[in-house]
């Protein structure tokens, strides 16, 4: 049995806009992914919890609200705390240019904007999961 | 990390690594199951197993909370399909557990099916015994949705809960042998919804007709799972089921069952895994295959030949 990369997709915080997250949920399972989504309206700490439960091998977080310089990095935090220092956190949604380096140096290896192929995300994942 | 030392000593991520390294086959993973093994045997295995959308995942949130009320730790394995084509999966069960997360009683793991038709995935067996290891009182197994054929749970759970929906069909439905046959306690869920009356005499009419029932005659118990309303009865009934299994031998007898079947399993593999290593040496694997295509040989000559060669050895 070949390993197959496990990747939580995940909605933090009040936000109820899910359609983006279950289209990039639809092309990762298409590429062979196990994807495993939990749903709207997530804590940072459950977020996290279920990302070990689940041991996934990314974390890819979705957001719309403009609370991701709060939320992604308290994500990042509590997923090192919890000692999984392999996993790959990226993000996507709407995000300003400007935020984007901030969230890099926080630990969130890339972000995916509006109007990104689903193909780039799927080639970056591969290249860059551990 | 040494996963099983660290399992045992309560670490949730070396449980969560453990079930990992078992799913995928990695080389650790017989070893990981050596040393966990002597630890399990205690969890009781509850199957909640029903079509899609019957409600199984609402359901189980709803019996977790209702055990984690009764002091109890709880293991959840919630299957969902592997696309045949991609061998991705979108597994979604967490959804309705969410409250369950930031439980520390509390274990979730969802897992694809990966190529297993029986609506369980292929390591199940392993991740229920690995949780039962790291000291959860009670596992809950909550299959994919299923059709009517797909019943390897009863070869995992100790208790199975079938659940059923109003309005799915006929009551030529219920005497079909399959999932019908293997509930240990009946479900009807969204008992709200026209048709459930119906629904109802018709499993008591299929109890009715069911002769190899002896000692425990599976109640049927009505709940609306997303309100939580019925949920105490039913965790009843399944609490009745388990002291009556236990109490008429029924409980050791399928363990024996199981313990045999994953023996014979295991060796099966085994044997299947020697076989192709020596059918390499063989070496003219590729000629017989083109032989029997043309029809030159026949399979059953040329299966019976390679077995006398293997097994020669």
């Amino acid at each position: 049995m070949e390993k197959r990369v496990r990747v939580l997709v995940a909605k933090p915080g009040l936000d109820g806009h899910d359609r983006g997250a279950k289209v990039v949920a639809r092309a990762l399972r298409d590429a062979g992914f196990e994807v495993i989504y939990t749903g709207l309206r997530q804590t940072p700490e459950q977020i996290a919890e279920a990302a070990l439960q689940e041991d996934v091998n990314v974390i890819a977080l979705s957001l719309l609200s403009g609370a991701h310089n709060h939320l992604f990095p308290r994500i990042v935090e509590l997923i090192r705390g919890k000692g999984m220092t392999d996993v790959l956190m990226i993000g996507g949604g709407v995000i300003p240019d400007a935020d984007i380096p901030t969230l890099k140096a926080a630990g969130i290896a890339e972000v995916f904007t509006p109007g990104t192929p689903t193909t780039t995300i799927i080639d970056y994942i591969n290249a860059n999961v551990k | 990390m040494n996963i099983a030392e660290e399992l045992l000593k309560g670490s949730r991520l070396a449980l969560s690594r453990a079930i990992t390294a078992v799913e995928n086959e990695y080389d650790d993973a017989v070893n990981i199951m050596q040393q966990l093994y002597p630890h399990t045997g205690n969890a009781h295995i509850i199957g909640i197993t029903g079509p899609p959308g019957a409600g199984k995942s609402t359901l189980t949130d709803k019996l977790a909370k209702e055990y984690r009320r009764q002091g109890k730790t709880v293991g959840i394995i919630a299957i969902d399909p592997t696309s045949p084509f991609s061998g991705g999966a979108i597994l979604g069960d967490r959804i309705r557990m969410n409250e369950l997360t930031l439980d520390e009683g509390v274990f979730i793991r969802s897992m694809g099916t990966r190529g297993s038709l029986g609506g369980l995935s292929r390591k199940t067996a392993e991740a229920v015994k690995i949780l039962d290891a790291s000291g959860k009182d009670v596992i809950l197994v909550e299959t994919v949705g299923v059709g009517q054929s797909e019943v390897d749970i009863v070869k995992t759970a100790d208790t199975t809960l079938v659940v059923l929906v109003p309005g799915l069909g006929d009551d030529i439905q219920a005497i079909k042998a399959g999932i019908l046959e293997i509930g240990d306690v009946f479900a009807i869920n969204k008992a709200d919804h026209d048709g459930v009356d119906r629904l109802h005499t018709e499993l008591e009419m299929m109890l009715d007709l069911n002769q190899k029932m002896t000692e425990w005659r599976p109640p049927i118990k009505r709940v609306i799972a997303n309100r939580g309303e019925g949920i105490t009865d039913l965790l009843a009934s399944i609490e009745e089921q388990i002291a009556q299994s236990r109490q008429s031998g029924q409980f050791v007898e399928r363990r024996r069952d199981r313990t045999k079947s994953e023996l014979l399993v295991m060796l099966d593999e085994q044997v299947g895994r020697y076989v192709r290593k020596q059918l390499e040496n063989y070496g003219k694997f590729d000629e017989l295959v083109s032989s029997v295509e043309s029809r030159e040989k026949n399979p059953y000559g040329v299966v019976n030949d390679i077995m006398a060669t293997i097994l020669q050895k």
